[in-house]
């Protein structure tokens, strides 16, 4: 077995043959390994971090016809080295009326929050933290901490635009939660396992063929999960000036930043995870553990983009609306189309492959149409009840 | 149990990164507090009353209708696990199960909960 | 003493210092994030006892659904989040007599019981404890009438909160 095949065995074995070596059980050797495998791979997430923070300045400057950080290095690219700086030595001032221990908690679990998220992402069929068989309800937990570290942020502030941002924000993310939860369902039946890496490895047809909607509920709801625009209920700059996290500055602040970015990159990672086969292309995560490892970067990228895409495209949305939307929309049509793929499931079970799919896809698409005509009808209806029937406008004179 | 050790070690991992962050802030960065720089931010204004808003009930309703779907989905993750080997009889049952909750939910929509005023 | 015990041992004084700190803490929103660290370290011996999936259900639904929901009642219905009043009524001896002595007859009752002094058999390898689950929620012969009453349930506990929060003054 070689370095190239399976690195993360070969370094593995060759630090315990040292550790070993040094007079340590085997026990509290393996444990080091892990220690230090994770302290890698999230170190090398926090720099990935760092560039995100340029890739989004970029990207951004882009949407908005502008040219982003350009003068600190050759493209800019030193910038967010010039942030961090700034970050840390930046004075950090607490409110007078905050609750000192909570608020300084609070950035940290946000970003743990994120980080305990790559315990279960598989970055290769031998790279991987740990093939938990409850990783879709795994993630849901680490949302979870999620959204208590915004309510404690929003609370110990002691500053009105913060509680209100907080509680806005809860609100938005526990009721995306449902369809959330109900999308991640759908894999689930289709791999038989909640696994991430038995979820990669049984998509022989990537998911979003089978449910393309699901994927693009999953997006929404994630989204939302992430609270970036259209569901920035949040920050709200225009009216609740920065949210949550208006009192915070320094490095405490720049947790949270970093952490919704990587938060976004992550969901855009078990975005490909869970509809776009993972690490695998056409066999390519075969050759070499590093070239699926590319392979997942690469896709997670392209989700990040569509979710920055969205963000830079879209307006905020009314609260009351995006509520209603959930519970009005995205809920009832997330709970249809699980009952539909649920039957079809069964229903083409025996079913020739080609069939499942088409068949898959189809109900799927009618789904969506259906969704969609009957929201359109209503809203016709809402409109015409608002403004009276639509009148003929006579064009000329 | 292994497994877990590993999940543990990502949250130990998870939270000495930012502490290490926020305690070398804490160690570089300049610290001259005063009592203007302490005050509530409110883009200027002097804050009026405590931090303390009469909030909308309507927020409890949503949380408290999430909870229960929330439980209702947890029900649901090992249906969906076993729902390959089982027969359509399984699936049934299962679509009983969300047709019921969905009941639930149209009565809290008809009974106008869901609405934000 | 084994790794495993030593870890039980740390995560059941976190769990419990953290219960006791809900009780004795006066300020009522540090007392329901002190409850999130008792479920959490509730979560954790799940853990250890190598049940998953109750493991993350335990953070789901009790941290991310009911803790959120402590913190809304704390918020929404409380000017003031410290409590003033005096944190013990008049009745405090007889419910520390009662809670010595559920504790001492639980002791008592457990003290004759084998699995004490047993360590549990290893669960056997490929043995999928949520597959497993999901078959005996389903199937006729287990429990497919409570699975079927869960959902009952579910709703009538919504159809009553939306009861309570119902205000017919102003017809909403």
């Amino acid at each position: 077995m070689s370095f190239w095949n399976d690195p993360l065995k070969v370094a593995a074995d060759w630090l315990l043959g040292v550790f070993t070596g040094w007079g340590m059980p085997e026990m509290a050797a393996n444990i080091l390994i892990g220690f230090l495998g994770v302290l890698l791979l999230i170190t090398v997430l926090m720099v990935l971090d760092i560039f995100l923070v340029w890739i989004e300045r970029k990207v951004v400057a882009r949407f908005q016809d502008r040219l982003g950080p350009n003068r600190v290095g050759p493209f800019g690219l030193i910038q967010p080295f010039a942030d961090i700086i700034k970050l840390i030595i930046k004075e950090d001032t607490t409110p007078g009326g905050a609750d000192k221990v909570v608020y300084n908690i609070a950035p940290m679990l946000s970003m743990m929050s994120v980080l305990i998220l790559w315990a279960i992402v598989p970055l290769a069929p031998t790279i991987l933290g740990v093939d938990l068989n409850i990783g879709a309800l795994y993630l849901i937990a680490a949302g979870a901490i999620g959204t208590l570290s915004i309510i404690m942020a929003g609370w110990s502030s002691n500053n009105k635009f913060a509680l209100i941002g907080a509680f806005r924000q809860v609100a938005v993310m526990v009721s995306f939660e449902v369809p959330m939860l109900t999308m991640l369902l759908i894999p689930t039946i289709f791999a038989g396992s909640m696994g991430m890496s038995t979820i990669i490895e049984k998509q022989d047809v990537w998911y979003v063929f089978l449910a393309p909607l699901a994927a693009v509920i999953f997006l929404i709801a994630a989204i939302a999960e992430l609270g970036r625009a259209p569901f920035d209920m949040a920050e709200g700059e225009s009216e609740l000036v920065s949210g949550f996290n208006i009192e915070y500055s320094g490095m405490k602040f720049g947790m949270f930043y970093a952490g919704e970015l990587l938060h976004a990159f992550t969901f855009g990672g078990f975005l490909a995870i869970l509809f776009f086969g993972g690490y695998r292309f056409f066999g390519l995560e075969q050759v070499s553990p590093f070239l699926a490892i590319a392979v997942i970067v690469f896709k997670a990228f392209i989700g990040y983009w569509i979710i920055m895409w969205v963000k830079y495209t879209l307006l905020r949305i009314r609260i009351d609306h995006m509520l209603a939307f959930n519970w009005k929309f995205l809920t009832p049509l997330a709970f249809s189309l699980l009952m539909v793929v649920a039957l079809m499931n069964a229903l083409l079970a025996n079913a020739p492959i080609w069939l499942y799919i088409s068949g898959m896809f189809l109900s799927n698409v009618a789904v969506a149409w259906a969704a969609l005509e009957i929201a359109r009808s209503v809203s016709r209806r809402e409109r015409e009840k608002v403004e009276g029937p639509k009148q003929v406008v006579e064009v000329g004179h | 149990m292994s497994q877990w050790i590993y999940v543990g070690l990502f949250f130990i991992v998870g939270l000495i990164i930012p502490i290490g962050a926020i305690g070398a802030a804490w160690i570089l960065a300049p610290k001259r507090p005063n009592p203007i720089k302490q005050t509530t931010y409110e883009c200027g204004i002097e804050t009026v009353g405590d931090s303390w808003v009469q909030f909308k009930a309507q927020y409890y309703i949503f949380a408290l209708v999430f909870l229960v779907f929330d439980v209702e989905t947890v029900f649901l993750f090992p249906w969906a696990v076993k729902l390959g080997q089982l027969g359509l009889f399984a699936v049934v049952e299962g679509i009983i199960f969300i047709l019921i909750l969905v009941a639930g939910l149209v009565y809290t929509w008809r009974k106008g909960m869901l609405e934000w005023a | 003493m084994t790794g495993e015990q030593i870890v039980f041992l740390v995560v059941a004084l976190f769990t419990l210092g953290s219960g006791f700190m809900v009780v004795t803490t006066r300020n009522l929103v540090h007392a329901a994030l002190w409850l999130v660290s008792t479920l959490f370290g509730v979560a954790v011996t799940y853990a250890v006892l190598d049940a998953a999936f109750l493991a993350v259900v335990q953070v789901v639904v009790y941290i991310g659904a009911i803790a959120i929901l402590f913190i809304f009642a704390v918020m929404l219905t409380r000017k003031d989040v410290r409590d003033q009043g005096p944190q013990m009524n008049k009745n405090w001896w007889f419910g520390a007599l009662l809670a010595v002595m559920t504790f001492g007859g639980l002791y008592f009752l457990l003290q004759g019981w084998s699995g004490l002094s047993k360590t549990a058999a290893a669960i056997p390898a490929g043995f999928d404890a949520v597959a497993e689950l999901g078959n005996e929620l389903v199937s006729p012969a287990a429990y497919v009438l409570p699975f079927e009453v869960a959902s009952v349930l579910l709703v009538a506990a919504l159809v009553g909160a939306v009861y309570v929060a119902f205000n017919p003054r102003s017809g909403k």
